[in-house]
């Protein structure tokens, strides 16, 4: 019973954090399918800071190393850890039932992550992270409020103290010349080894990733695109030129 | 080729039936826009029919199993992207194909004597179609299909009485599990499709035992030339068959842009909720159904009164309902003398314009959340929307008609 009731308030936890998540502005970008330095450098953030927890269990090693211009070997000597081989899915090691132990609910799996709450949100979540003590992990997030999650890349950006400018629009101010919200965190409690427009860079790299392997047909999907309207434009020009001359004799 | 077709009409009327449908079927020549839709239903008919047979082939009908198999569909089929697509895109194809395609009836009385049976099987067909997809919403297994299935299953415990028993049935569970989605699969690729198919191919009969309508709504059998062939007549095919492909490679450039390019219609094609496996215990903030039922929904949440002692929501489940019967007696309604639009009187016109505005702007109400305001817009639409009808024997009937010309106008 005592489970039960977890489960249902930790159930409903992340669900008060989708709701609220809906009205926090975000930072928005554009990802790039085609840019394979970009997704490279974000399968290796990801699977550096992100798999030890999260699945990607709906895709598969290969098609990542093969898409991304990965010799399988390099792929299977650098980026598995679990000694799964390159066919097999991308599942983690952390069992489901420890980690709801360990973090109140279970991290959820990311394949989809990008098509379920936008490529501007995971983006402006990555980069949502303060110093809160009042939370277990003494951090929280401005895109999702009372997050379980820890600040995985805290060496990276180190941490911010204060709110971090999601969201925010940098703005001159006329008399002093002063720029305010510049900066995407104004206050560091302690420094990281990136700086702050590597952070950005590596956190858009990620997302990237994260955006591909929601969709990793889309380069291909739009590429055969063209030729299918392409198709149907010509085949439009004979089917109008038969419909003409059919319709020649109707007055 | 001669012999060959000779031998097997001798044992089955092949050409008397090529004759009756195709060759000799006489249509008005006038037909505008409106009337490439009937083709264009067909066509998405056959498009949901093929990529759902090679969905079937790597789907995995099971609680456990669904959502990973719809991605294993997505990323490791041959092709299962673009059959994916191609089926979740037809979806919402049909019903704006199938909504222009009822709108044109009204329009143009294509409903009155003596079409009335091709309506009644046309608004079957219709209702069959909505089954079959709220069925196959639930397949892909997400967030949305399940919590979506759940709101609607449980309409119908709203009914007095047996309600609760009645969507226990039809669950089959206390709420919806595997078993209703194993059972929801065997009706949305087996038992749906035949009824549809069966309930097309009278549409289609019934059609050709009276005839096509046309946008001037004049009866072309009244005039025929000395072979007893209507003056206003050609025959469907070769006429009409080149001309339904100009529809098709025009609709197909707006299909496939969506299927490559837009897959999810952000968000209205596919919704973002169902990008993640259905959860029973995590209830999403906004339920909405997807577009093509918004109409229907909105009127559903506009009734807000407890009457008779029995609760609002029943009240909804009755109005929504009732939104869909009334469809079915609308030849019985319209009392005018002529058939078009063209020929009717403005309060026909206007009536038709209030009716097809209101529809609308009640789709888009269903798919935002509710607030006091919308709420009562929606009140007021629901009202304008059955207006139309219950009103339609008197407007019909009082307005002055235009003069029907003898023949058609181009």
């Amino acid at each position: 019973m005592r489970k039960l009731i977890f489960g249902l308030v930790f159930a409903v936890l992340p669900a008060l954090g989708l709701a609220a998540g809906g009205a926090v502005p975000l930072d928005h970008i554009e990802t790039d399918h085609t840019n394979k330095e970009s997704l490279q450098r974000g399968v290796t953030l990801f699977t550096n800071y992100c798999m030890g927890c999260h699945s990607m269990e709906y895709a598969r090693y290969k098609r990542v190393a093969d898409d991304l211009g990965i010799p399988q070997e390099l792929y299977e000597e650098n980026l598995i850890f679990t000694g799964a081989k390159i066919g097999e899915l991308m599942k983690n090691s952390m069992s489901k039932d420890m980690a709801a132990g360990w973090f109140g609910a279970p991290p959820p799996d990311l394949t989809l992550e990008t098509r379920l709450r936008g490529e501007s949100w995971v983006y402006s979540y990555l980069r949502g992270f303060y110093k809160d003590e009042s939370r277990p992990l003494g951090v929280n997030n401005v895109v999702f409020p009372n997050v379980g999650m820890p600040h995985v890349m805290v060496e990276l950006q180190g941490l911010c103290a204060v709110h971090p400018n999601v969201g925010v629009e940098a703005s001159v101010e006329p008399l002093s010349g002063n720029i305010n919200n510049g900066d995407l965190c104004p206050q560091y409690a302690s420094e990281g080894s990136m700086t702050e427009a590597e952070f950005n860079q590596a956190m858009y790299d990620l997302t990237n990733f994260m955006s591909y392997m929601a969709d990793p047909v889309r380069v291909e999907r739009e590429r055969l695109g063209i030729f299918v309207l392409i198709f149907v434009a010509i085949f439009f020009v004979f089917a109008y030129l038969l419909n003409r001359e059919y319709w020649k004799d109707v007055h | 080729m001669q012999k060959l077709i000779q031998w097997v009409d001798d044992r089955l009327p092949i050409v008397d039936a090529w004759n009756k449908h195709l060759a000799k079927y006489y249509a008005p020549k006038n037909f505008n826009v409106w009337y490439f839709f009937g083709s264009l239903a067909m066509l998405v008919l056959v498009n949901q029919l093929v990529t759902g047979i090679w969905l079937t082939m790597s789907y995995n009908p099971s609680a456990e199993g669904a959502f990973a198999s719809v991605e294993y569909i997505m990323r490791d089929v041959e092709w299962g992207w673009l059959l994916r697509y191609l089926h979740s895109t037809g979806a919402s194809a049909f019903f704006i194909v199938v909504y222009l395609h009822m709108f044109r009836g009204l329009m143009y009385g294509s409903y009155q004597k003596p079409r009335e049976l091709i309506w009644i099987f046309g608004m079957l067909i219709y209702l069959v179609l909505m089954a079959e997809a709220f069925m196959g919403y639930l397949l892909p297994w997400g967030q949305m299909s399940y919590w979506g299935a759940q709101v609607i299953v449980n309409l119908f415990g709203a009914i007095p009485v047996i309600g609760e028993d009645l969507s226990l049935w039809i669950r089959g569970d206390y709420l919806i599990s595997g078993i209703t989605l194993n059972r929801f699969f065997a009706l949305h690729v087996v038992a749906l499709p035949i009824v549809l198919l069966g309930l097309v191919v009278l549409h289609i009969l019934a059609l050709h035992e009276v005839g096509s309508n046309n946008p001037d709504g004049i009866d072309i059998k009244k005039n025929k030339d000395e072979n007893g062939i209507p003056k206003d007549g050609i025959p469907f095919h070769p006429y009409y068959s080149v001309h339904d492909l100009l529809g098709v490679a025009v609709f197909f450039f707006i299909f496939f842009i969506v299927v490559f390019f837009f897959p999810e219609m952000g968000g209205l094609f596919l919704e973002k909720p169902n990008f993640e496996p259905a959860n029973p215990l995590k209830t999403p903030a906004h339920i909405a159904p997807v577009w093509y039922f918004t109409p229907f929904y909105a009127m559903l949440r506009a009734v807000t009164i407890d009457l008779f002692g029995l609760p609002a929501k029943f009240w909804g489940v009755v109005v929504m309902g009732g939104a869909i019967a009334i469809l079915f007696v609308l030849p019985w309604l319209d009392r005018s003398p002529v058939r078009s639009i063209r020929y009717k009187g403005w309060l026909s016109k206007i009536a038709l314009a209030i009716f097809a505005v209101s529809f609308v702007i009640l789709g888009y109400l269903g798919l935002v959340p509710a607030t006091e305001g919308r709420t009562m817009v929606a009140q007021i639409l629901t009202v304008l929307y059955f207006l139309y009808f219950i009103l339609m024997p008197f407007y019909t009937r009082m307005e002055k008609t235009k003069p029907v010309p003898e023949r058609v106008t181009g």
